[in-house]
Parts: C-alpha cells; structure tokens; sequence
C-alpha cells in the first residue's frame, strides 16, 4: 500500500506556504498508508479552522462539524460502528476553547479515537487573535497589550483525566511526529497527540525555530506509565517535552462500556434491528 | 357530588401535599387498582421544583367514559400538608368532601365544602407507622368506589412483595382500615358513588406522555439518544435508558445539551437512528446544531418538551411557549417538520413517525410536548405496531459517490461511511456535490435551492389537522398540541351545532387546508398556552388571516375545561 490511496492531486489548499499543517498532513498520510488502512473505513471528524480543513484535503470519509464540535459526533460515530478508524483533528481553539467541555468530557469516555491537535498557540483562520494555548504577554490585535491569561494546557488536563495515551509531537519533525501518530490509532483507548506546530503568517513568536529551541525529545529512559512523572513532565514549559508523556493502564474503551456490543459484535448500524415482538410485550404490559 | 340515587359518570379526587409524602405514590396506586376494577381513569400533576417541601397536587379523574382532560373541580379532596387547602382555594367549592385528618383541615374552608375528619395519621400509627397513612387513605378512596377486595389485595401483594410478607400484611391492613372509614362515611354521611364500569379498559394500556414518546422513538427504530437531563424532557431519558439492553440502544448522558445534539447527528452520520430530548432552555443550546442538520442535511429527531421561560422559568410547570423557538431556530435557511401530538396515540405515532420523515428528507423533525403531557397518565387503546415500518434510506456507495448529488427533489441519496467503498463527506461549510467546502456563488445558490426543495417535498406529508363538528360551522376553535382533550371535552359540554374545532398535530409545514377552514368560520378562535398567541401568528403570517379570538393562558397550570367553556362562551 502506497500513500497514494489517501492523496489527492490538486487540490486548492487553503494554508499559508511554510504552513505546519502540510507537514502534519503529509505525517497522517504516510502513517495511515504504513497502517494499511483503507479510506473508506477511515472517519476524521474536525471542526472549523485551517487544521481542520485537513480532512477535505486528504481521501477519507469525513464530518467537518462546527467549530469545537468535532469530537462529540466521533465518539457516537465511533459508538455506533466500532470498526472504522475515527481520528479527529483541528486546531488549538477548536479542541482547547470551543470545544474545552467536549474535549473533557470525551477523554472521560475512553473512545477509541485518535485525536491529533494542531497546536499553533493562535487563532489563524480568524486572523491573529490569541488561542487558549497562547503563551502570557502574547501581543495580538485584540490582546493588544499581551495575553493575560494562564495558557491551557492540554496535556496535564488530559493526565488528571486519566486519558489512556498522551504525547506531543512538533510538525517540524514529521518522521516523529509519523510514528507518534502510528502509535496512537494503533493504541487501544483515547489518544492524544498536541501537535506544536508554527503559524507563519500570525504567530511571530513561536516559529520552527522556537519550537525546536524549546522542545526536547523524552528519551527511554522515561517511563510513560508513571502518571506522577507524567504531571511533573506536563507542567515542564522551560522546555516542552515530546514523545508519549503517559500511557494509562489499558482501560475498556467507550463502545465495550455502552453495552450494545456485550453479546454482539454487529456494529449498530448494520443491525436489523427487529425489535416488534419485544415492543409489543412492552406496550402490553403496561396494561 | 352524587347521592344514592345518581349516577356519577365522572369523579375527580385531588391529593395535594409536599414534595416527598407520597402524593404520586396515592394517585399511581388508586389509578392502577380503579382500572383493573374497570373505570376509565386519568391523572394530571402539578408540582414545584423541589425534592422536599412546598406544595404538589394529583388530580385524579375516574370515570365511566373517557376524560383525559384538566378539569379543576374538585369532588374529594385529601390535604396532606398545611397548605394543600389554601394552595387549592380557587378549586374547592361547596360540592368539595375533603377528607382529612385534623391537623390538615384549613378552617378557613370549614363553611366552603364538605368536610370530615379522618384518623389516617393514628390508624396508621396502630398498624406500624406514619408510612401507611397513604395506603390507609388510598382504602378510604378504594371504599367508596367499592372496589372488589381482591382485586386490591392482589395490587398489594405484586407490589410489596420483595418488601416482606410482614409489609404485605400491613398493608391489607391499612387498605382495610380504609375500607372500614369508607363504610362508616357510606352509612353517616350518604355519599356514594354510583359509576357504571368500561370493560373495554382491561385491554388498555396506561402510559405516561414520556412513555408514549420513548415507545414511539423504540418503534422508529431508534437506537441512540445523547441527552442532558432536563424537566420535564428527562423522563424520555430514563425511558430508553432502562430499555436499552432490551432494544439494542445506545444510551448516552452528554456533558450539555451541544454535545447531546452533535452527538446525535454524528450517529445518525455512522448509520443509527437518533433522538435527543430537551426543554426549551437546552433546546437554546441546540440551536446551531439544528443549523448543522440543516447544513448537512441530516435527518435528526428532538423531542422538546416545553415548560414556561424565559431563561429557567418555572422548571416545573407547563407552557406551549417554544413555538417560536422551535420554527425559527438555526441560523439559515433550511426545512424542518414540527410534530405537535395532542394526546398518548400521538405522541407515540408522531415520535415513531418522525424517524421516518427525518430519514426521508434529510431533516431535522421536532416532536413538540410540554410538562402536562409528559408528566400526565391514562388510560388508552394499546399501540399497534402493524402499520409503523421503519423506512431506512441508506445507500450502499460506489467509488464516484456524491453526498450532494443534485437532482429533481433535493433529496440526494444518504451513504454511510464503511458501506460500499465511496466516501461520505459532509461540510458544515457551503459545499459542493461531494460535501468540499466551496465558495463558488453558483454553487451556493444551488445548494440553497437544494435545501429548500425538500421543503416542497415535504409538504406532499403533511398531516391535515383533525376536524371535529358539522360542516356548516360558525365559530371555529383552532388549537395545537396538548390543548387537544381539554378543548374536546369544553366544546361536548358546551355542545353547540355552531362550534367546530381543528386540532393541528403537525404545524409545519403547515397544512395547505388551514386558510379554507379559516376563511368559511364567521369568528375565529385560538387557544393556546403562551402570551402572544404564537400560533396564531404564524398563522397569520403563512395564510393572512388574523384569528378573531385568542384565549391565552400562561400561569405554568395546563387549560382547565371549566375556564375553556367560561372564556369559549364569552365569544360565541
């Protein structure tokens, strides 16, 4: 299988040149083709921003919802045909603002999704302004005076959550950021990749360079199953590590939890469900 | 009230008290044992938004016919609290027989109704406890209405039964205690109650509305509901949650009413057949992902059932006052099917069908009840589930499918990711045919056009509004929705030649026979359960006719047959 049945040939894409987004996506390509998946049993669910237009750029089946909704329809897609592979993707303020509740909550289910967060600490598609993973004293054209506010972050939220696999990647690195992406739509449970990634037109502070000043790869000596050093490694800003910074103990994910697939393994979609009889005791026993 | 020699063919008993001392449990157990004894029987609940305290009242009607109606006199009435008279006052009336222990009876009604004294609290106290006071006073009721001891004594040993046989025995205790009261009032006071019996109850089923609309939602085939708990929509929730294993759903509480939404249309998007239920302010927060289903054009069912607003309003009480909300939610233009049942049979037949319609169109359809529907329960004819087919449109792909393929009706046909090798891809954004976001202003105008397309398809479905009177009519009533009960009982008690009424079961799109029926009526009347007359306005906007009458309330209580006939008779 060559990278070819996830490609498209010319298509208008709407990113800046020197953009991080095409390096994610060419890592997501290649990544999906090394897992020989097929397209059409592939689900990227994104929201609205220039990280979510991933999907339409790629061959895949996909659900561009609104922004910061993303993750919602690819739990209950995920839930009721447990045999596709559901990735969701987008941005810093899809996933972190728009979607803050959603991204909580969802890591609380266990899905078994892969969700891969193009993190460029700012709002592109909207022109400039801050996004929830700006860092303080981030000067934009609405934060005229700096950023205010304590950046989030994603990965300790994820961590006291108790999310299954949690890991950073940097788009610079693609080989990396290829096999962190493997590992997470391989892992069995949620898994999280933040993706740094530079916003060339907007973010003039964190650019490639910065990001590779700031950033160090966990080597093995690191234990990713030690949730205590994954906390201290989450609150590591000075600099941001990278790599997978926790993997919880395996965990039932979503769709073993909902019940449904206890005694069948049939997704929901596909069944005929003939529920009459049943139906009919129900309504007769109410007399 | 009746005497020895009259025939009662309706007896309504009110039970009234504080959140918590069982005035549900009373009215559950007087329904169950009445039917099985054969009397039609109906129940309406008004309560507070507490889980202790404050005042709540049951109206129980049981009758030889059916009355599935909110009447407000009051014929017996058991205060369990202080207040439960004074929260009554403008019910009670000189043929009102409260029966109450002392510490209940409010004087200030001693010369307004009928009053006797009881002893539940020290009867029940003999036989084990304040815990039986409501068993002890169900068999005062139950003993009036001579109700077959067996009967009773079988409803107490099914019910108590994993409670012990010591609790069994206490309880046919204080059921004949109750009796025991009933016999010596029958002797002393001379009020019987004479009703004649309907064998055909026995084959009826009593249902709740919730019940009724998570039955129906079953019955559309539905196999997923993401949902946020909120009164008085949750009881769909717990419906299909404590169902989900028979069924094969998939049962999901969500963190808020957009995750709900958005889950449920990704669902829909994978395959299943999606519900989601809410009042009116969670519905607030489901707006955009109306628009979504609208964008996408994907089907979607939401059961709103509404209770008074704005904001958190009366969580509680009972309102028709989402209309608006509900026709004009989503930013955009887009269509949509509003399902308004009026009664059990509706709310289970339209639920079921709304499944059918939101697959056919690719629309969202709305199911649209209130806290009197949901919370009321009576008897009614057993659903049949003959004719209801769940009608599944899904395609298998191929490798050239399109999402938005264009064509004659709008309705293009609906893949599935995984089935057949195409691809399903769906854009919030403006699209082209293969759901890729586009900024083509041709493009555009086509999908707008699309869209509404299936407006007019959708139109060939509608339900026509039911009519009841003769043809010549003078004065026509218009209602919608739960109002439906309530305004056929007013309209048989006023029982003019003149009078006719349409009750509209779906309101939009909106039936194209509405103008004839308005245009032949001399005087138009409107009833509906909100301020401005929602209804009638948007009747008003889609015919240009302006309703003559209005007869509006909005105090939280449903419509009362008494204040029907009072505000109908004003104007006819």
């Amino acid at each position: 299988m060559n990278q070819n049945q996830f490609h498209i040939d010319n298509v208008d894409m709407a990113w800046c040149p020197g953009c991080g987004n095409f390096s994610i996506l060419k890592a997501l390509k290649m990544a999906l083709a090394e897992l020989e998946i097929q397209p059409k049993d592939l689900v990227v669910c994104s929201g609205i921003g220039q990280a979510p237009k991933s999907p339409q750029y790629m061959n895949t089946n996909f659900f561009n919802g609104l922004h910061g909704r993303s993750f919602s329809p690819a739990v209950a897609v995920k839930a009721v045909n447990p045999n596709l592979t559901v990735i969701v993707e987008g941005g810093d303020g899809d996933n972190y603002g728009e979607g803050g509740n959603h991204f909580i909550h969802n890591i609380r289910r266990n899905p078994n999704i892969a969700h891969f967060v193009h993190n460029n600490m700012v709002y592109g598609l909207t022109k400039g302004q801050a996004s929830p993973t700006s860092e303080r004293g981030f000067i934009t054209p609405v934060q005229t005076t700096g950023v205010i506010l304590e950046p989030f972050n994603p990965i300790a939220v994820a961590i006291s959550l108790d999310a299954s696999f949690v890991a950073r990647a940097f788009a610079g690195d693609i080989e990396q950021t290829k096999a962190l992406m493997k590992e997470a739509i391989k892992h069995k449970g949620y898994a999280l990749i933040d993706i740094f990634q530079p916003c060339v037109t907007f973010n003039k502070n964190n650019t490639y360079k910065w990001f590779k000043d700031n950033t160090y790869y966990l080597d093995e000596s690191y234990d990713p199953t030690d949730r205590v050093e994954a906390f201290k490694k989450a609150i590591e800003t000075d600099k941001f590590p990278l790599g997978i910074i926790y993997k919880a103990p395996v965990k039932p994910t979503f769709d073993e939890n909902i019940g449904v697939y206890k005694e069948d393994k049939t997704p929901v979609c596909f069944r005929n469900n003939d529920n009459k009889d049943k139906l009919k005791q129900l309504i007769t026993s109410k007399r | 009230m009746s005497n020895s020699s009259s025939i009662a063919k309706d007896v309504s008993i009110v039970v009234c008290g504080e959140a918590g001392q069982g005035v549900d449990t009373i009215a559950e157990v007087l329904t169950t044992i009445l039917k099985k004894a054969h009397y039609n029987i109906f129940v309406a609940k008004e309560f507070m938004s507490r889980i202790r305290g404050g005042t709540n009242s049951c109206t129980i009607r049981v009758s030889s016919e059916k009355v599935n109606a909110n009447i407000n006199k009051i014929d017996f009435l058991i205060p369990l609290s202080k207040e439960a008279m004074s929260h009554l006052s403008k019910r009670i009336s000189s043929d009102t027989v409260v029966f109450s222990d002392k510490e209940f009876i409010d004087e200030n009604y001693r010369n307004k109704c009928k009053i006797i004294e009881t002893s539940f609290a020290s009867i029940a106290k003999e036989i084990g406890g304040s815990i039986y006071v409501n068993t002890v006073a169900s068999g005062l009721i139950l003993g009036l209405f001579d109700v077959d001891e067996d009967i009773v004594k079988t409803y107490i040993e099914k019910s108590f039964f994993n409670k012990g046989l010591e609790v069994v025995k206490s309880n046919n205790n204080a059921i004949k205690r109750g009796y025991d009261l009933a016999k010596s009032i029958i002797d002393k006071e001379n009020i019987v109650i004479k009703m004649d019996k309907d064998k055909t109850v026995a084959n009826e089923i009593i249902v709740t509305g919730a019940e009724a609309v998570g039955m129906g939602a079953i019955a559309g085939g539905c196999n997923f509901i993401s949902a946020y708990p909120m009164s008085p929509a949750t009881g769909v929730l717990v419906f299909l949650a404590q169902n989900k294993e028979d069924f094969g759903i998939i049962v999901e509480q969500a963190e808020d009413e957009i995750a709900a939404i958005n889950m449920a249309l990704g669902a829909w998007y994978a395959g299943a057949r999606a519900i989601t239920t809410t009042s009116g302010g969670g519905f607030a927060l489901m707006c955009e992902g109306v628009s979504l289903a609208g964008m996408i054009e994907s089907p979607m069912v939401i059961h709103v059932a509404q209770r008074p607003g704005p904001a958190t309003g009366l969580p509680t009480r009972t309102e028709q006052g989402d209309l608006n909300l509900i026709l004009y939610s989503g930013h955009g233009d887009f269509p949509r099917a509003i399902y308004t049942p009026g009664d059990m049979q509706e709310a289970f037949y339209l639920t079921a069908h709304a499944f059918n319609i939101a697959d056919n169109y690719q629309i969202p359809a709305f199911v649209l009840t209130d806290q009197y529907l949901m919370d009321s329960f009576y008897n009614t004819e057993e659903f049949d589930l003959e004719d209801i087919k769940i009608e599944r449109n899904i395609v298998e792909t191929t490798s050239d499918y399109k999402r938005y393929e264009l064509n004659d009706t709008g309705i293009s046909p609906r893949g599935i990711p995984g089935h057949g090798v195409g691809l399903v891809q769906l854009d919030s954004d403006e699209h082209d045919e293969t759901g890729h976001i586009t900024e083509s202003m041709e493009v555009r105008s086509q999908m707008v056009q699309k869209r509404l397309n299936k407006l007019e398809e959708l139109k060939n479905a509608t339900i026509p509004p039911e009519f009841y009177g003769s043809e010549d009519y003078k004065t026509l009533i218009v209602g919608w929705g739960t109002t439906k009960n309530i305004i056929l009982e007013a309209i048989k008690q006023i029982n003019n030649p003149d009078l006719a009424y349409i009750h509209y079961s779906q309101i939009y799109p909106l039936h194209e026979f509405t103008s004839d029926y308005l245009v032949q009526a001399q005087n138009t009347i409107v009833v509906e359960g909100n301020v401005t007359a929602q209804f009638a306005r948007f009747i008003r906007q889609e015919t240009g006719i302006e309703i003559d009458t209005k007869i509006l309330k909005h105090d939280g209580i449903a419509f009362s047959v008494e204040e029907l006939i009072e505000n109908i008779e004003k104007v006819i």
